[in-house]
Protein backbone atom coordinates (compact mmCIF):
# COMPACT_ATOMS: atom_id res chain seq x y z
CA UNK A 1 0.00 0.00 0.00
CA UNK A 2 1.29 3.39 -0.96
CA UNK A 3 1.35 6.13 1.63
CA UNK A 4 0.98 9.72 0.59
CA UNK A 5 4.20 11.51 1.43
CA UNK A 6 4.86 15.14 0.83
CA UNK A 7 8.41 16.18 0.20
CA UNK A 8 9.80 19.66 0.56
CA UNK A 9 12.45 21.13 -1.71
CA UNK A 10 14.93 20.95 1.16
CA UNK A 11 14.23 17.26 1.57
CA UNK A 12 14.75 16.65 -2.15
CA UNK A 13 18.11 18.41 -1.90
CA UNK A 14 19.01 16.13 1.01
CA UNK A 15 18.03 13.05 -1.04
CA UNK A 16 20.13 13.96 -4.05
CA UNK A 17 23.04 14.84 -1.76
CA UNK A 18 23.36 11.06 -1.37
CA UNK A 19 24.11 10.66 -5.09
CA UNK A 20 27.86 10.64 -5.70
CA UNK A 21 29.81 11.14 -8.89
CA UNK A 22 30.56 7.64 -10.23
CA UNK A 23 34.02 8.74 -11.43
CA UNK A 24 34.93 10.65 -8.26
CA UNK A 25 33.05 8.85 -5.47
CA UNK A 26 34.24 11.25 -2.74
CA UNK A 27 32.06 14.00 -4.20
CA UNK A 28 28.30 14.21 -4.40
CA UNK A 29 26.53 15.86 -7.31
CA UNK A 30 25.71 18.99 -5.33
CA UNK A 31 29.36 19.57 -4.45
CA UNK A 32 30.22 18.97 -8.11
CA UNK A 33 27.77 21.65 -9.20
CA UNK A 34 25.94 19.08 -11.35
CA UNK A 35 22.57 19.37 -9.55
CA UNK A 36 21.38 22.84 -10.54
CA UNK A 37 17.88 23.27 -9.20
CA UNK A 38 14.97 21.61 -7.46
CA UNK A 39 11.42 22.83 -7.82
CA UNK A 40 8.00 21.48 -6.96
CA UNK A 41 4.96 22.62 -8.89
CA UNK A 42 1.40 23.02 -7.59
CA UNK A 43 0.52 19.39 -8.42
CA UNK A 44 3.42 18.20 -6.28
CA UNK A 45 5.56 17.16 -9.24
CA UNK A 46 9.28 17.44 -8.50
CA UNK A 47 11.60 18.81 -11.19
CA UNK A 48 15.34 18.29 -10.74
CA UNK A 49 17.63 19.98 -13.23
CA UNK A 50 21.11 18.64 -13.76
CA UNK A 51 23.83 19.78 -16.11
CA UNK A 52 26.68 17.78 -17.65
CA UNK A 53 30.24 18.66 -16.69
CA UNK A 54 31.77 17.67 -20.01
CA UNK A 55 29.70 17.09 -23.15
CA UNK A 56 31.09 13.65 -23.74
CA UNK A 57 31.01 12.61 -20.10
CA UNK A 58 29.91 8.97 -20.07
CA UNK A 59 28.94 9.34 -16.40
CA UNK A 60 26.08 11.69 -17.24
CA UNK A 61 23.56 8.99 -18.13
CA UNK A 62 24.58 7.09 -15.03
CA UNK A 63 24.09 10.17 -12.86
CA UNK A 64 20.67 10.85 -14.36
CA UNK A 65 19.69 7.27 -13.61
CA UNK A 66 21.10 7.41 -10.08
CA UNK A 67 19.09 10.54 -9.29
CA UNK A 68 15.94 8.84 -10.54
CA UNK A 69 16.64 5.74 -8.49
CA UNK A 70 17.33 7.82 -5.40
CA UNK A 71 14.02 9.67 -5.75
CA UNK A 72 12.18 6.39 -6.20
CA UNK A 73 13.92 4.96 -3.17
CA UNK A 74 12.72 7.96 -1.14
CA UNK A 75 9.13 7.41 -2.28
CA UNK A 76 8.96 10.48 -4.46
CA UNK A 77 6.23 9.42 -6.88
CA UNK A 78 5.98 12.19 -9.39
CA UNK A 79 9.25 13.61 -10.66
CA UNK A 80 11.24 14.55 -13.73
CA UNK A 81 15.01 14.77 -14.09
CA UNK A 82 15.89 17.20 -16.83
CA UNK A 83 19.21 17.97 -18.50
CA UNK A 84 19.70 21.71 -18.62
CA UNK A 85 22.10 23.22 -21.14
CA UNK A 86 21.17 26.86 -20.78
CA UNK A 87 24.22 27.63 -18.65
CA UNK A 88 27.57 26.00 -19.32
CA UNK A 89 28.96 24.13 -16.33
CA UNK A 90 32.09 25.62 -14.89
CA UNK A 91 34.50 24.33 -12.27
CA UNK A 92 33.68 27.53 -10.34
CA UNK A 93 30.42 25.80 -9.38
CA UNK A 94 32.33 23.21 -7.39
CA UNK A 95 32.19 24.06 -3.71
CA UNK A 96 35.31 24.84 -1.66
CA UNK A 97 34.58 21.71 0.33
CA UNK A 98 34.58 19.74 -2.93
CA UNK A 99 37.95 21.15 -3.94
CA UNK A 100 39.38 20.21 -0.54
CA UNK A 101 38.06 16.68 -0.86
CA UNK A 102 39.47 16.38 -4.38
CA UNK A 103 42.95 17.29 -3.12
CA UNK A 104 42.70 14.80 -0.28
CA UNK A 105 41.66 12.20 -2.86
CA UNK A 106 44.88 12.92 -4.80
CA UNK A 107 43.47 15.04 -7.62
CA UNK A 108 44.78 18.60 -7.95
CA UNK A 109 41.62 20.74 -7.80
CA UNK A 110 40.72 23.32 -10.44
CA UNK A 111 41.85 26.86 -9.77
CA UNK A 112 39.42 29.77 -10.07
CA UNK A 113 38.67 30.35 -13.72
CA UNK A 114 39.94 33.55 -15.27
CA UNK A 115 38.60 35.48 -18.22
CA UNK A 116 39.52 33.75 -21.44
CA UNK A 117 39.35 36.80 -23.68
CA UNK A 118 43.03 36.55 -24.40
CA UNK A 119 42.82 32.88 -25.31
CA UNK A 120 44.48 33.12 -28.71
CA UNK A 121 47.50 34.94 -27.27
CA UNK A 122 47.88 32.48 -24.45
CA UNK A 123 47.82 29.34 -26.59
CA UNK A 124 51.41 28.44 -25.80
CA UNK A 125 51.36 29.13 -22.08
CA UNK A 126 50.75 26.42 -19.52
CA UNK A 127 49.59 26.92 -15.97
CA UNK A 128 51.63 25.72 -13.04
CA UNK A 129 49.61 23.30 -10.96
CA UNK A 130 50.83 22.43 -7.44
CA UNK A 131 51.22 18.76 -6.60
CA UNK A 132 48.29 17.50 -4.46
CA UNK A 133 50.64 15.22 -2.52
CA UNK A 134 53.61 17.44 -1.60
CA UNK A 135 52.40 20.93 -2.67
CA UNK A 136 55.49 21.41 -4.82
CA UNK A 137 55.31 23.73 -7.80
CA UNK A 138 57.96 21.70 -9.63
CA UNK A 139 55.39 19.93 -11.76
CA UNK A 140 54.99 19.45 -15.47
CA UNK A 141 52.06 18.85 -17.78
CA UNK A 142 52.25 15.49 -19.49
CA UNK A 143 48.96 15.48 -21.34
CA UNK A 144 45.95 17.80 -21.59
CA UNK A 145 43.80 14.68 -21.37
CA UNK A 146 43.89 12.18 -18.53
CA UNK A 147 41.84 9.15 -17.59
CA UNK A 148 38.64 11.15 -18.10
CA UNK A 149 37.85 14.22 -20.21
CA UNK A 150 37.71 16.45 -17.13
CA UNK A 151 41.26 15.70 -16.00
CA UNK A 152 44.74 16.37 -17.33
CA UNK A 153 47.87 14.43 -16.50
CA UNK A 154 50.80 15.93 -14.55
CA UNK A 155 54.05 14.71 -13.06
CA UNK A 156 55.61 16.06 -9.88
CA UNK A 157 59.37 16.42 -10.12
CA UNK A 158 59.72 16.81 -6.34
CA UNK A 159 57.97 13.69 -5.06
CA UNK A 160 58.17 11.88 -8.41
CA UNK A 161 54.48 11.04 -8.47
CA UNK A 162 52.19 11.27 -11.44
CA UNK A 163 48.93 13.02 -10.56
CA UNK A 164 45.73 14.21 -12.16
CA UNK A 165 44.49 17.76 -12.30
CA UNK A 166 40.80 18.58 -12.57
CA UNK A 167 40.86 20.98 -15.51
CA UNK A 168 39.52 24.45 -14.97
CA UNK A 169 36.74 25.23 -17.41
CA UNK B 1 18.66 24.21 -50.10
CA UNK B 2 16.28 26.51 -51.95
CA UNK B 3 15.73 29.70 -50.01
CA UNK B 4 12.25 30.32 -51.45
CA UNK B 5 10.62 27.50 -49.52
CA UNK B 6 12.88 27.66 -46.49
CA UNK B 7 11.08 28.25 -43.21
CA UNK B 8 12.76 29.48 -40.04
CA UNK B 9 12.19 26.10 -38.46
CA UNK B 10 13.80 24.24 -41.39
CA UNK B 11 16.74 26.60 -41.34
CA UNK B 12 17.33 26.09 -37.62
CA UNK B 13 17.08 22.31 -37.93
CA UNK B 14 19.39 22.22 -40.95
CA UNK B 15 21.88 24.48 -39.21
CA UNK B 16 21.92 22.27 -36.10
CA UNK B 17 22.28 19.13 -38.22
CA UNK B 18 25.23 20.56 -40.15
CA UNK B 19 27.03 21.36 -36.91
CA UNK B 20 26.12 18.00 -35.41
CA UNK B 21 27.06 15.97 -38.50
CA UNK B 22 30.55 17.49 -38.57
CA UNK B 23 31.07 16.46 -34.97
CA UNK B 24 29.58 13.00 -35.13
CA UNK B 25 31.53 12.02 -38.23
CA UNK B 26 34.82 13.50 -37.02
CA UNK B 27 34.28 12.00 -33.56
CA UNK B 28 33.64 8.58 -35.09
CA UNK B 29 36.83 8.89 -37.16
CA UNK B 30 38.86 9.87 -34.11
CA UNK B 31 37.46 7.02 -32.08
CA UNK B 32 39.18 4.67 -34.55
CA UNK B 33 42.42 5.64 -32.77
CA UNK B 34 41.23 4.09 -29.51
CA UNK B 35 43.78 1.42 -28.65
CA UNK B 36 45.99 2.44 -31.60
CA UNK B 37 47.48 5.75 -30.41
CA UNK B 38 51.23 6.25 -30.84
CA UNK B 39 51.68 6.58 -27.06
CA UNK B 40 49.29 6.02 -24.17
CA UNK B 41 48.77 9.73 -23.44
CA UNK B 42 47.79 10.39 -27.04
CA UNK B 43 45.54 7.38 -27.17
CA UNK B 44 43.66 8.84 -24.19
CA UNK B 45 43.69 12.34 -25.64
CA UNK B 46 42.25 11.26 -28.98
CA UNK B 47 39.62 9.07 -27.33
CA UNK B 48 38.64 11.93 -25.02
CA UNK B 49 38.33 14.37 -27.90
CA UNK B 50 36.29 11.84 -29.85
CA UNK B 51 33.97 11.59 -26.85
CA UNK B 52 33.70 15.38 -26.63
CA UNK B 53 32.78 15.63 -30.30
CA UNK B 54 30.21 12.86 -30.12
CA UNK B 55 28.81 14.52 -26.98
CA UNK B 56 28.51 17.82 -28.87
CA UNK B 57 26.77 16.02 -31.73
CA UNK B 58 24.37 14.27 -29.39
CA UNK B 59 23.27 17.53 -27.74
CA UNK B 60 22.87 19.27 -31.12
CA UNK B 61 20.92 16.34 -32.61
CA UNK B 62 18.61 16.22 -29.59
CA UNK B 63 17.96 19.92 -30.00
CA UNK B 64 17.39 19.53 -33.76
CA UNK B 65 14.78 16.87 -32.92
CA UNK B 66 13.11 19.30 -30.50
CA UNK B 67 13.08 22.06 -33.11
CA UNK B 68 11.78 19.68 -35.78
CA UNK B 69 9.07 18.36 -33.43
CA UNK B 70 8.27 15.17 -35.31
CA UNK B 71 8.99 12.70 -32.55
CA UNK B 72 12.58 11.92 -33.57
CA UNK B 73 15.49 11.63 -31.15
CA UNK B 74 19.25 12.02 -31.58
CA UNK B 75 19.67 8.37 -32.57
CA UNK B 76 17.35 8.90 -35.52
CA UNK B 77 19.72 11.46 -37.03
CA UNK B 78 22.86 9.48 -36.26
CA UNK B 79 21.74 6.00 -37.28
CA UNK B 80 18.81 6.20 -39.65
CA UNK B 81 19.95 8.59 -42.35
CA UNK B 82 21.91 7.66 -45.49
CA UNK B 83 25.11 9.28 -46.69
CA UNK B 84 23.38 11.77 -48.99
CA UNK B 85 21.35 13.04 -46.01
CA UNK B 86 24.47 13.80 -44.01
CA UNK B 87 25.68 17.37 -44.33
CA UNK B 88 29.08 17.13 -42.63
CA UNK B 89 32.17 18.61 -44.24
CA UNK B 90 34.10 16.18 -46.40
CA UNK B 91 37.12 17.19 -44.29
CA UNK B 92 35.56 15.35 -41.35
CA UNK B 93 34.85 12.07 -43.12
CA UNK B 94 38.29 11.39 -44.63
CA UNK B 95 39.95 8.24 -43.24
CA UNK B 96 42.05 8.89 -40.16
CA UNK B 97 45.35 8.45 -42.01
CA UNK B 98 48.52 8.57 -39.93
CA UNK B 99 48.89 10.54 -36.71
CA UNK B 100 50.08 13.63 -38.61
CA UNK B 101 46.98 13.55 -40.82
CA UNK B 102 44.65 13.24 -37.83
CA UNK B 103 46.40 16.11 -36.04
CA UNK B 104 46.49 18.37 -39.11
CA UNK B 105 42.76 17.88 -39.68
CA UNK B 106 42.04 18.40 -35.99
CA UNK B 107 43.97 21.67 -36.00
CA UNK B 108 42.17 23.00 -39.09
CA UNK B 109 38.76 21.98 -37.75
CA UNK B 110 39.29 23.10 -34.13
CA UNK B 111 40.66 26.49 -35.10
CA UNK B 112 37.73 27.06 -37.46
CA UNK B 113 35.25 25.86 -34.80
CA UNK B 114 36.82 28.17 -32.25
CA UNK B 115 36.05 31.29 -34.30
CA UNK B 116 32.64 30.02 -35.35
CA UNK B 117 31.62 29.18 -31.77
CA UNK B 118 32.92 32.47 -30.39
CA UNK B 119 30.23 34.09 -32.55
CA UNK B 120 27.53 31.48 -31.97
CA UNK B 121 27.75 31.66 -28.19
CA UNK B 122 26.02 35.03 -28.49
CA UNK B 123 22.99 33.40 -30.18
CA UNK B 124 19.55 34.64 -29.16
CA UNK B 125 18.24 31.14 -28.52
CA UNK B 126 19.18 30.42 -24.91
CA UNK B 127 19.47 26.63 -25.06
CA UNK B 128 21.51 26.81 -28.26
CA UNK B 129 23.82 29.51 -26.88
CA UNK B 130 24.29 27.54 -23.65
CA UNK B 131 25.30 24.42 -25.57
CA UNK B 132 27.72 26.36 -27.74
CA UNK B 133 29.29 28.07 -24.73
CA UNK B 134 29.88 24.70 -23.12
CA UNK B 135 31.29 23.07 -26.26
CA UNK B 136 33.56 26.06 -26.87
CA UNK B 137 35.39 25.42 -23.60
CA UNK B 138 36.25 21.96 -24.85
CA UNK B 139 37.15 23.11 -28.35
CA UNK B 140 39.79 25.34 -26.77
CA UNK B 141 41.49 22.26 -25.36
CA UNK B 142 41.32 20.55 -28.73
CA UNK B 143 42.88 23.57 -30.40
CA UNK B 144 45.71 23.78 -27.88
CA UNK B 145 46.38 20.08 -28.22
CA UNK B 146 46.49 19.95 -32.01
CA UNK B 147 48.46 23.19 -32.32
CA UNK B 148 51.12 21.90 -29.92
CA UNK B 149 51.48 18.80 -32.06
CA UNK B 150 51.76 20.80 -35.29
CA UNK B 151 54.88 22.39 -33.77
CA UNK B 152 56.26 19.12 -32.46
CA UNK B 153 55.79 17.27 -35.74
CA UNK B 154 56.47 20.12 -38.17
CA UNK B 155 59.61 21.19 -36.36
CA UNK B 156 60.55 17.66 -35.30
CA UNK B 157 62.44 15.06 -37.28
CA UNK B 158 62.80 14.93 -41.02
CA UNK B 159 60.18 12.20 -41.18
CA UNK B 160 57.65 13.91 -38.88
CA UNK B 161 58.07 17.14 -40.85
CA UNK B 162 57.49 15.37 -44.15
CA UNK B 163 54.45 13.51 -42.84
CA UNK B 164 52.88 16.70 -41.50
CA UNK B 165 53.55 18.52 -44.76
CA UNK B 166 52.06 15.65 -46.77
CA UNK B 167 48.98 15.66 -44.52
CA UNK B 168 48.42 19.38 -45.03
CA UNK B 169 48.90 19.11 -48.78
CA UNK B 170 46.38 16.28 -48.95
CA UNK B 171 43.84 18.04 -46.73
CA UNK B 172 44.04 21.41 -48.40
CA UNK B 173 41.41 20.94 -51.07
CA UNK B 174 38.87 20.25 -48.31
CA UNK B 175 39.31 23.53 -46.39
CA UNK B 176 37.42 25.68 -48.91
CA UNK B 177 34.14 24.21 -47.73
CA UNK B 178 34.62 25.50 -44.20
CA UNK B 179 33.39 28.86 -45.43
CA UNK B 180 30.44 27.61 -47.51
CA UNK B 181 27.41 29.87 -47.03
CA UNK B 182 23.86 29.52 -48.31
CA UNK B 183 20.31 30.60 -47.47
CA UNK B 184 20.33 28.59 -44.25
CA UNK B 185 23.25 30.61 -42.89
CA UNK B 186 21.70 33.85 -43.99
CA UNK B 187 18.36 33.11 -42.40
CA UNK B 188 20.01 32.02 -39.15
CA UNK B 189 22.01 35.22 -39.05
CA UNK B 190 18.92 37.27 -39.68
CA UNK B 191 17.31 35.50 -36.70
CA UNK B 192 20.26 36.28 -34.46
CA UNK B 193 21.29 32.63 -34.19
CA UNK B 194 23.93 32.30 -36.90
CA UNK B 195 27.60 33.16 -37.33
CA UNK B 196 29.01 35.35 -40.09
CA UNK B 197 31.74 33.00 -41.30
CA UNK B 198 33.36 35.53 -43.58
CA UNK B 199 33.92 37.91 -40.68
CA UNK B 200 36.72 35.76 -39.31
CA UNK B 201 38.07 34.15 -42.46
CA UNK B 202 41.19 36.34 -42.63
CA UNK B 203 41.86 35.97 -38.92
CA UNK B 204 41.55 32.20 -39.17
CA UNK B 205 43.85 32.06 -42.19
CA UNK B 206 46.41 34.11 -40.30
CA UNK B 207 46.29 31.78 -37.30
CA UNK B 208 46.81 28.79 -39.61
CA UNK B 209 49.60 30.49 -41.55
CA UNK B 210 51.40 31.69 -38.39
CA UNK B 211 51.20 28.24 -36.84
CA UNK B 212 52.43 26.39 -39.92
CA UNK B 213 55.22 28.91 -40.53
CA UNK B 214 56.42 28.69 -36.93
CA UNK B 215 56.38 24.90 -37.32
CA UNK B 216 58.68 25.31 -40.40
CA UNK B 217 55.91 24.01 -42.66
CA UNK B 218 54.89 25.40 -46.06
CA UNK B 219 51.38 26.84 -46.29
CA UNK B 220 49.70 25.22 -49.32
CA UNK B 221 48.07 27.38 -51.97
CA UNK B 222 44.79 28.90 -50.75
CA UNK B 223 43.70 29.40 -54.36
CA UNK B 224 44.03 25.78 -55.43
CA UNK B 225 41.03 23.66 -56.49
CA UNK B 226 38.61 23.18 -53.59
CA UNK B 227 35.97 20.47 -53.10
CA UNK B 228 32.34 21.53 -52.64
CA UNK B 229 28.90 20.06 -52.07
CA UNK B 230 28.96 18.44 -48.66
CA UNK B 231 26.48 20.84 -47.04
CA UNK B 232 23.98 19.58 -49.61
CA UNK B 233 24.80 15.91 -49.16
CA UNK B 234 27.62 15.32 -51.64
CA UNK B 235 30.40 13.27 -50.14
CA UNK B 236 33.56 11.35 -50.85
CA UNK B 237 33.41 7.56 -51.19
CA UNK B 238 34.60 7.26 -47.59
CA UNK B 239 31.43 8.38 -45.80
CA UNK B 240 29.26 5.51 -47.03
CA UNK B 241 31.77 2.94 -45.80
CA UNK B 242 31.99 4.59 -42.41
CA UNK B 243 28.23 4.79 -42.02
CA UNK B 244 27.83 1.15 -43.02
CA UNK B 245 30.02 0.19 -40.10
CA UNK B 246 28.65 2.78 -37.68
CA UNK B 247 24.97 2.21 -38.39
CA UNK B 248 24.89 -1.54 -39.05
CA UNK B 249 24.17 -2.73 -35.52
CA UNK B 250 21.55 -0.12 -34.80
CA UNK B 251 19.70 -0.72 -38.05
CA UNK B 252 19.78 -4.48 -37.54
CA UNK B 253 18.15 -4.03 -34.13
CA UNK B 254 16.16 -0.82 -34.44
CA UNK B 255 14.20 -1.46 -31.26
CA UNK B 256 17.20 -2.33 -29.09
CA UNK B 257 17.51 -0.32 -25.90
CA UNK B 258 20.67 0.40 -23.89
CA UNK B 259 18.86 0.99 -20.64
Amino acid sequence: MKTETLHTEDQIWEYIREVTDPEIPVLNIIEMGIARSVSIDETGKVLVKITPTYSGCPAMNAIEKMVMEKLEEKDVDDFEVKLDFSEAWTTDWMTEEAKKKLKEYGIAPPEKSVSDDDFLNSLSSTKIIPCPFCDSFETELQSQFGSTACKSQYFCNSCHQPFEHFKCI
Amino acid sequence: MSTETLTKKDAFKTYLLRLADDRLILGQRMSEWCGHGPVLEEDLALANMALDLIGHASALYAYAAEVEDEGHDEDHFAYFRDDDEFTNLQLCELPKGDFAFTIARQFLFSSFSYYQYELLKGAKDEQFAGMIDKHLKEIKYHLRHSRDWIFKLGDGTEESHQRMQDALDELWMYVGELFFIDGVDEMMRAEGNGADLLSFKDEWKKLVEDTLTEATLTVPDWDQFMMTGSRNGMHTEHLGHMLAQMQFLRRSHPEADWK
